[in-house]
C-alpha cells in the first residue's frame, strides 16, 4: 500500500512517515496541496492513504481535499487531515469537504494507528 | 534511580491485599513511574522516602492513593474496535428480538477513565435495532479519582485522539476549554459506581451484557475463577460477556463457552449449568 503525506513541515512528514512505514505503506510526500495534486498526476495509480495538513503555502488542505473529490479515478483514496486545527466547526468542514478521518497534533503514533484501523489500513485490525 | 527491592515488595503486598492485582518481578519501573508524581505531592525527594514514610503511618488515604496509582490503565476509546462491531452487528440485534420490556442493562466492569461506557452508549445508540429503547450502563472501577473523572466526561486533545471517530467526536462531544466535553445526553445513560472485583459484589441487578476487558489478566487464578462465577450470578441466562483479546474462561471457570461474534468472540453460560440454578437474580 501506498501513503502520500502533505504537510509543509519537513519535520512533520518524517515523523509520519515513520509510523505509516512501520505500518507497511511505501511513502510518498509533498510540501504542499499543489505539489500533492502533481505527484499523484504522475503516478500510475492513486495511493490507498492521503494525510493532509490543512495550513500549507500555495494550496492549503481543504482545497486539496476539495481538488480530489472532484476526480473520478482518485476516488478510492483515504483522505485524513492531520492537523492542529481542533475546533468543531474545523473538523465539520473537513469531513463536509471530503475527509474520511481527522486526526489533531499532537497525536502518539498510536492515534495515528488506531485511526488506520477504524479506516481498515491496518493489516491487522487488532494489537494496536 | 531505580526504587529499592524493600519499597518494591511494600507496594507489591499493598496493591496484591486491596486489590488482588498481582506486580511480578520486572514492574519495579511501573511502581517507579506511577509513584513518581504522589511522591513529589507528598514532599518526598523520591520514591523510596515515599514507601518508607507510608509503610510506618500506614495512613489509610494514602494507602489508598497508592492502589489506585498502580490499578488504573490507558485506555481508548472503541478499544480494539471488533468487540463494539460485534456489539452492534450480533449481540445487541440478537437481545433485541428477546427483550419485550425494550430495556437492556449493561455492566463495564474496570470502566478506568470512563471510555469504554461511553463508547458501548454510543454504540447502543448507532445500532438500529435498539431505537426507542432504554439502554441503562452500570460503570464500575476500583478507583474513586477514575470514577470523579468518568463522571465529569471531560478528554483531553490526546486522548479523544486515541480511536474516536472524527464523526463520532463531532456528533457527540464539544469544546469545553482545551478539552472535549461528552454530551450531557450520553453522560446521562452511564451510572458509575465503586466496586472491587475481588470483594462479594454490592446489590447491582442483573446484566445482559458484561464488559470485563483486560483486568482479569491483573489477577492470580483463584481470584479469576471466583470473579468469574460471581459474574454468572449476575448476568442474564442468555446474556454476553466481553473479555480482553488475551483473556479466556478454559481451565478457569468452564462454565463459560467461547461463542464466535463477528471478528470477535463473547463467553455464554453453557446449558447445563444453566440447568444447574447457578445463575440467580439479585
Amino acid at each position: 500500500m501506498r501513503a502520500l503525506i502533505v504537510d509543509d513541515s519537513r519535520a512533520m512528514r518524517r515523523i509520519v512517515g515513520r509510523i505509516l512505514g512501520d505500518a507497511g505503506f511505501e511513502v510518498l510526500e509533498a510540501g504542499d496541496g499543489q505539489e500533492a495534486l502533481n505527484v499523484l498526476e504522475g503516478l500510475d495509480g492513486p495511493p490507498e492513504l492521503a494525510c493532509v495538513d490543512w495550513n500549507m503555502p500555495v494550496m492549503d488542505g481543504l482545497t486539496f481535499i476539495t481538488e480530489v473529490r472532484k476526480r473520478p479515478e482518485w476516488r478510492s483514496i483515504t483522505l485524513m487531515m492531520v492537523t492542529t486545527e481542533s475546533e468543531s466547526d474545523r473538523i465539520v468542514r473537513a469531513l463536509a469537504a471530503g475527509a474520511h478521518e481527522y486526526l489533531i497534533k499532537p497525536f502518539t503514533g498510536e492515534a495515528m494507528l488506531e485511526k488506520l484501523d477504524l479506516l481498515g489500513l491496518l493489516r491487522t485490525s487488532t494489537g494496536v | 534511580m531505580t526504587i529499592s527491592p524493600q519499597a518494591f515488595t511494600f507496594v507489591r503486598e499493598l496493591v496484591r491485599a486491596e486489590s488482588a492485582i498481582v506486580l511480578d518481578t520486572g514492574k519495579e519501573y511501573l511502581v517507579e513511574s506511577r509513584l513518581v508524581p504522589l511522591a513529589r505531592a507528598a514532599g518526598h525527594p523520591d520514591v523510596d522516602a515515599y514507601v518508607a514514610d507510608l509503610s510506618k503511618r500506614r495512613t489509610p488515604a494514602a494507602l489508598k492513593l497508592v492502589v489506585e496509582a498502580l490499578t488504573t490503565n490507558e485506555t481508548s476509546w472503541f478499544r480494539d474496535s471488533d468487540p463494539f462491531t460485534a456489539l452492534r452487528q450480533t449481540v445487541f440485534p440478537a437481545l433485541a428480538k428477546t427483550r419485550a420490556n425494550r430495556t437492556l442493562r449493561i455492566w463495564a466492569g474496570a470502566c478506568s477513565s470512563g471510555q469504554e461506557p461511553y463508547s458501548i452508549v454510543m454504540t447502543a445508540l448507532d445500532t438500529p435495532e435498539l431505537a426507542g429503547w432504554k439502554v441503562e450502563v452500570v460503570a464500575t472501577d476500583l478507583s474513586e479519582e477514575m470514577l470523579t473523572r468518568s463522571r465529569k466526561g471531560e478528554y483531553s486533545q490526546l486522548e479523544v485522539n486515541r480511536g474516536l471517530p472524527a464523526t463520532t467526536l463531532v456528533r457527540h462531544f464539544e469544546r469545553a476549554g482545551l478539552n472535549w466535553r461528552i454530551n450531557q445526553s450520553i453522560r446521562d445513560r452511564v451510572e458509575f459506581r465503586s466496586l472491587n472485583l475481588t470483594r462479594p459484589f454490592p446489590p447491582i441487578g442483573r446484566f445482559d451484557v458484561v464488559f470485563l476487558r483486560n483486568v482479569l489478566i491483573y489477577f492470580d487464578l483463584p481470584t479469576k475463577r471466583d470473579v468469574l462465577k460471581r459474574v454468572r450470578q449476575v448476568m442474564a441466562p442468555d446474556g454476553h460477556l466481553f473479555l480482553g483479546a488475551a483473556e479466556m474462561t478454559m481451565g478457569v471457570d468452564d462454565a463459560w463457552e467461547r461463542v464466535p461474534a463477528g471478528r470477535s468472540s463473547v463467553y455464554r453460560i453453557r446449558e447445563a449449568v444453566k440447568m444447574e440454578g447457578s445463575t440467580c437474580v439479585l
